[in-house]
């Protein structure tokens, strides 16, 4: 299977549905595995690398479920095929700047991937959209039990998994949630959630993960811990969490629709007016302008069949996919942002303007609390 | 100012630790700071930045120049990129590690999947466990009749798990407390797999 073929097509975990998928855009569960007596990556020698890489290829794409996947080394990926990958969210930072020694194997659907020598020897995830990380862990779990068969991991009687990391040693397992929270951010109560759920070992990061910048109001809540719970504890621990924030942000919403609904209206049309008339946009502002128009689908504004164009937009707006049809050299930042501009433009033209003038009174959030009081 | 060490070139490196909740500053200069090889400061701050701040000094709990016997990687190369360099870096570094691992994670015990290859033998340990309790207290209370059923179910048990472990090609377990009930056909020196 060709890389091009592959992400000509959306992946399963955005164009797909789940339970809650207008607010949790994507669950993900990755796992961490080592071989057995055998030098971690960072560690290793070129050539051990390599044999682990050849050792683990050839099991992971056996595997029943990798039929007809897509397997490459990182070396014969193109700079701009491997960020393609990231944006998706199929490959990480660190995977993306590895060269001789690692590579990428991923089925179709675009809903199992496997890095190999990445911090780890292998690092699996699966990914789905909407809230159902219960279902994506069986998933990568039923891989991980097949690739027991033919390889032997690394495990300790009482550390569990070990891994090159210690923050990853035990499960070896991040699951994680990406959450689309505009209400909690205009609310300006985002920062209170962030803090509260990092006291209890949970993280919340940007985008693209650790270090990364939270755009379009987008957010992902995982698993901090490791060691001395179970996987199903950890994710019944993290769902848990993650339906929390989902009402706060559904009360959210209705607070502002109740006490600041010219705000809101007034946001979500200015970023469709913008969005339809710019001619220079960067990534970050049309990210941020794409929220308020997602949110516009889940308050009934916009027709509901545009939702896929618009998540669409959020993948396809980012550096490399923009780049990705192109077969020129790599373009400057500023013919980036008119070639971004340029698409939405394009795609929004087929969306109609939102309804503004009717303020929904149902929708999406079933608030349940009605009860905070004005603010002066 | 001049180097604490020398006394008599200009710091250029300033080192400050807290040990014990004292915080100390050392101002090296930088021949100095080479020779006692802090001359990589940014190799401190990673281990704090990836792991954790004060794991760096968890790290230092390891005897002074440990190195992991299997990989050759040293307990400097672990607080400077804050990584392992293979699986039995954790047995080398175990020292520094169980407080790290303590503070960074909810308990220092995997609880979680195990491979189905070691489950079996796993359950098979806790139940192992189990018998010798019984076992023990059985014979505190002289109740010797129970007392030799259940040594021979810890040598069934026992032999099972040997001839696991054969296959797998690790070493055989060797057996140390049967001594108190020899039986006729097994020296207490015989491994359980030998017993006809």
């Amino acid at each position: 299977m060709k890389l091009s073929r592959i992400i000509a097509n959306t992946g399963e975990w955005l164009s797909g549905s789940g339970p809650h998928d207008e607010i949790v855009v994507s669950s993900r569960v990755r796992l961490a595995r080592n071989l057995k007596g055998k030098p971690f990556p960072g560690w290793a020698k070129k050539a051990e690398r390599v044999m682990v890489l050849e050792e683990i290829r050839s099991a992971v794409e056996q595997l029943p479920e990798m039929k007809g996947s897509f397997s490459e080394k990182l070396e014969d990926l193109s700079p701009l095929e491997k960020q393609v990958l990231m944006e998706r969210h199929l490959i990480s930072r660190e995977h993306a700047a590895k060269g001789v020694g690692s590579a990428v194997v991923m089925n179709t659907a675009q809903t199992l991937s496997f890095m190999i020598n990445e911090e780890d020897h292998l690092r699996m995830q699966a990914i789905r959209a909407g809230l159902q990380l219960d279902e994506v862990f069986a998933m990568i779990n039923q891989a991980d039990s097949e690739l027991e068969d033919s390889l032997e991991f690394a495990f300790h009687n009482e550390l569990g998994y070990l891994t090159a990391c210690p923050t990853n040693v035990g499960t070896g397992m991040r699951a994680s949630a990406m959450l689309h929270l505009p209400g909690l951010v205009m609310s300006e109560q985002v920062n209170k959630i962030v803090n509260s759920v990092n006291k209890i070992g949970l993280a919340v990061r940007g985008l693209h993960g650790e270090g990364t910048e939270a755009m379009g109001n987008l957010f992902q809540v995982s698993n901090q811990t490791t060691l001395g719970e179970s996987e199903a504890e950890i994710i019944g621990r993290l769902n848990k969490v993650i339906c929390q924030i989902l009402e706060h942000e559904q009360n959210a919403r209705q607070i502002l629709l109740q006490q600041r609904a010219e705000t809101l209206l007034d946001q979500i049309g200015r970023a469709y007016g913008i969005l339809c008339h710019a001619h220079s946009i960067s990534t970050k502002e049309a990210l941020n302008l794409l929220s308020f128009i997602k949110m516009g689908i889940d308050l009934g504004l916009f027709p509901s069949k545009s939702r896929l164009q618009v998540d669409e937009l959020f993948i396809e707006t980012q550096p490399a996919h923009l780049q990705k049809g192109l077969q020129v050299a790599k373009l400057v930042a500023d013919e980036r942002d008119s070639l971004r501009a340029a698409l939405i433009r394009a795609k929004l033209k087929k969306m109609p303007e939102p309804e503004i003038g009717k303020i929904p009174t149902t929708g999406t959030t079933g608030s349940k609390t009605m009860t905070s009081s004005e603010e002066s | 100012m001049f180097c604490d060490v020398c006394k008599s070139k200009e710091p250029t490196v300033f080192l400050t630790q807290i040990v014990e909740g004292k915080m100390q500053k050392v101002n090296l200069c930088e021949s100095c700071s080479k020779e006692k090889g802090v001359n990589d400061p940014t190799g401190f701050a990673l281990a704090d930045l990836l792991l954790g701040l004060g794991a760096a000094q968890e790290i230092e709990k390891n005897p002074v120049g440990v190195r992991c016997q299997v990989c050759g990687f040293s307990q400097t190369d672990f607080k400077k990129t804050g990584r392992l360099g293979c699986s039995s870096c954790y047995d080398a570094f175990a020292e520094g590690l169980s407080g790290m691992l303590k503070n960074m994670h909810r308990g220092n015990i995997h609880t979680g999947k195990v491979p189905e290859k070691l489950a079996a033998a796993r359950l098979r340990k806790e139940e192992l466990n189990l018998l010798q309790t019984s076992l023990d207290k059985a014979v505190i209370d002289e109740r010797f009749e129970e007392a030799a059923n259940l040594r021979d179910k810890i040598r069934r048990l026992e032999s099972e798990d040997a001839s696991e472990r054969v296959n797998q090609g690790g070493e055989v377990a060797s057996v140390g407390r049967m001594e108190l009930f020899p039986a006729e056909e097994t020296s207490p020196t015989k491994k359980p797999s030998q017993k006809p």
